[in-house]
Formats: C-alpha cells, sequence, structure tokens
C-alpha cells in the first residue's frame, strides 16, 4: 500500500495552502483534490477581495494558479474523491474508489456546498430552469424573467451576473434586509433590472418541459409569479459527512478544531493548554493527527482569504506535530 | 458525445481536461465533440442547453442521455459505455 507523511482532502485555497506549506516543509504531501477540483470559487467570477490582485482575478484562474503552485514544490496532486477513511488506525487510512493509501497525519479541508432549498421541482427541473450557477448559466437567460433566492454575497453575485443578460431579476429573501456585505448589497440594490421581495420564501417550482412559474410565499399568503429562470443561493453547508463518524463535528456538521470560533472550539482549547497558556496545534481536530481547515471547520468568517490562511496554519501545525512523533 | 461549454465557466474548466482524455480513451469507437455555446449560440439553444457544463450524448443521430453540471470522468465514461453496450 502506498504511503504518504501528509495527505490533504480537498482542493481549494485551505487545501492548496496546505499544500504549498506543506511541500515548501519538504513533506511531499499527497492532495486529493476530487474529481471535481477547485472547490467553491470555480463556481465564481472576479474575486475581488484576494489580496495581491489590484485588478482582481476570475475565480477558476486563481485555483488554477493555486495548484500550480502547490505543485511547484513536490506536492502530488490526485484528481480522485476520498470515499472512506479509517483514523482508528495510525498510520490512518484513506480509500478512493481504486486505491488504498496510508498517511502519517490527514489535513481536512474538504470546504462547503451549497444547499438545495427542498422545495417540489426543484431538483426535476435542474438544468430546465433551475440553476445554482448564475455565473455559468446566465448567459442563457438574455432577456429573460429570472429570479435569484437568497440574501447573502453568492446571491448578489449571481443577480449582478444576471442584470448583464436578463431582462428583470427579482431576488426573494425570507428576511427583511440582507446579510450579503455592503458593497455587493449597494450594487444590488442601485441596479435598475432588480427588485427584492423581502420577507418571502420559496415554496414551489413549475413548468413543462422547462419552468415557467414559482410560488412564493409571503405572509402566509401565496402567490403565483411567472418566470424563465430560477437561481438558488440560500447558503452552503460545511461537506463532513466522510468524517462525520471519525471526528467531532458540531450541531451544524463544522469540524470541530482548538480555534473553532464555538463553544465546542474553546473547551477543546482549553484541554490542550500548556503550562505557559499556548494551545497546543491550534488547527488539530479531535483526533491527534488529523488536522482541518478552511469552510469545513469555519463557522463565522468563510472567505478564501482565511481559508487559505487556514491551511497555511493546518501545514505548519502538522509539520510541528510530525517532527514531535519522531 | 458533445460537450457544451464556454470560456468564462468554472466547472467547464474542470471538465475540459477529462472530455480530452476521453477523446484520446474512445479514439475509433466513439466521437467526443466540444461546442463553445458563444460561438455556437444557435446550435446550444437547439438543443435546449440552459445550464453548462451538459454533455449529450447522441447514438445513430438521435439524443440518448444528458448531464447538466460536471459529472467527474467517471459519470461521463457510464454514459458512453451505456451507449456503446446498447
Amino acid at each position: 500500500m502506498e504511503h504518504t507523511k501528509l495527505a490533504i482532502i480537498g482542493s481549494g485555497p485551505a487545501g492548496y495552502t496546505a499544500a504549498l506549506y506543506a511541500a515548501r516543509a519538504d513533506l511531499a504531501p499527497t492532495l486529493f483534490a476530487g474529481q471535481k477540483s477547485g472547490g467553491q470559487l470555480m463556481w465564481t467570477t472576479d474575486i475581488e477581495n484576494f489580496p495581491g490582485f489590484p485588478e482582481g482575478i476570475t475565480g477558476p484562474d486563481l485555483m488554477i494558479n493555486m495548484r500550480k503552485q502547490a505543485e511547484r514544490f513536490g506536492t502530488k496532486i490526485l484528481d480522485k474523491d476520498v470515499t472512506a477513511i479509517d483514523f482508528s488506525v495510525r498510520p490512518f487510512k484513506l480509500q478512493t474508489a481504486d486505491t488504498e493509501m496510508t498517511a502519517d497525519a490527514v489535513i481536512l479541508s474538504l470546504g462547503a456546498q451549497s444547499i438545495p432549498v427542498g422545495v417540489p421541482g426543484e431538483q426535476e427541473f435542474i438544468g430546465r430552469g433551475v440553476s445554482t450557477c448564475a455565473v455559468c448559466d446566465a448567459a442563457f437567460y438574455r432577456g429573460k424573467r429570472t429570479y435569484v433566492i437568497g440574501g447573502g454575497d453568492s446571491a448578489m453575485e449571481d443577480t449582478l451576473a444576471l442584470t448583464k443578460f436578463a431582462d428583470s431579476v427579482t431576488v426573494v429573501h425570507r428576511r427583511d434586509q440582507f446579510k450579503a456585505s455592503k458593497i455587493m448589497q449597494e450594487r444590488v440594490l442601485s441596479n435598475a433590472k432588480v427588485k427584492v421581495i423581502w420577507n418571502s420564501s420559496l415554496k414551489e417550482i413549475r413548468g413543462d418541459e422547462v419552468v415557467t412559474e414559482i410560488v412564493i410565499e409571503h405572509d402566509g399568503t401565496s402567490e403565483t409569479l411567472p418566470t424563465d429562470g430560477v437561481f438558488i443561493a440560500i447558503g452552503h453547508k460545511p461537506t463532513s459527512e466522510l468524517v462525520a463518524q471519525a471526528v467531532a463535528l458540531d450541531d451544524h456538521g463544522y469540524i470541530v478544531t482548538r480555534q473553532s470560533a464555538t463553544k465546542n472550539g474553546v473547551t477543546a482549547a482549553n484541554a490542550a493548554l500548556s503550562e505557559v497558556g499556548l494551545v497546543a496545534f491550534p488547527s488539530m481536530t479531535s483526533v491527534e493527527g488529523i488536522f482541518a481547515a478552511g469552510d469545513c471547520v469555519d463557522i463565522r468568517y468563510k472567505q478564501a482569504i482565511t481559508a487559505a490562511g487556514q491551511g497555511c496554519s493546518a501545514a505548519l501545525d502538522a509539520e510541528r506535530w510530525l517532527e514531535s512523533q519522531e | 458525445m458533445v460537450d457544451f461549454y464556454a470560456e468564462w465557466c468554472g466547472p467547464c474548466k474542470m471538465a475540459a481536461p477529462v472530455i480530452e482524455e476521453l477523446a484520446t480513451e474512445y479514439a475509433g469507437k466513439a466521437v467526443i465533440a466540444k461546442v463553445d455555446v458563444d460561438a455556437e449560440s444557435k446550435l446550444a439553444q437547439d438543443h435546449r442547453v440552459m445550464s453548462i457544463p451538459t454533455v449529450i450524448v447522441f447514438k445513430n443521430g438521435e439524443e440518448v442521455e444528458r448531464m447538466t453540471g460536471f459529472a467527474g470522468k467517471d459519470g461521463y465514461v457510464k454514459m458512453i459505455e451505456k451507449a456503446l453496450g446498447e
């Protein structure tokens, strides 16, 4: 069976940054990028808040660059999904569809995935008027009537992407204000094509071959609205199913580390305090030798740059922990 | 098998190298092609492509299966094998 000192699972900013640091520390890490490599930024357009790119950079370009940089220093990248793990034995075991590998330490940078609303018609009409990627699909809605469901930054980005093509973009949000960043909100609210329906939720998506109308609920009353496209952007949940039985998760499915900004995290940090008051290996999970970084841990910030920073921390912690084991 | 894609689509960029590999692996057995939806918007419209990447398998000129969103190499291999086997 093949063995690696450090295995990294995930290929978003956290995973690639961890790989870059670990590779430069001569750990020759193996990174499981998954069949769908690059993480959530592959679904975005311009990234304007990642420092170092004054003119902005596209999400896919940023991720392709990060991958190249990690590879340059000797990261072995496998475009395979890890399908099973065993963290109860040392070295730890990782399985893909056709291979098995052992690792002395593992960094989990599993990311997050978009949440479906869970209403009738949503799954049925995917690709036929329902989309989770406005950036990808906006151009097909030239001159059409579209709706965006959600109120965070990704909903704002979807809305702006649609305004370039669609005749009208209506945002349906269940509260009376957006939680998106101020700058994104301002761009959306000042766009003449955009309308907002506050305090409302999506109940059903209907159509024949393609979507023709949606049903929303507002103050307890239903309303049917004709539409050509519905873009779902209500938020994300941590991708942690793979390790749910192996490491401690919080109530929302986030992996708990000693630097999690939650009660669980504080408890874990307290238990790992050294005599001089330092938290040992802050990015370590409930299992010694297993570290975690990025959106699968981060209940608070969820930015490309914070994920990259956490990936760096996890690699440095893993490096130090591996040295302590020798 | 036809891959409808665009230059500005992230998931399409993930799919691109996989589609290239399949074109080599299935040379002589299946034709693997790609369509830039920006350059060929009518073709995309004719096949009711409203989301990319969309991959459509044609057999004897008829559509037999389609997949919206990047399916990974395994997903595409299954589609081709199924069409070849029938």
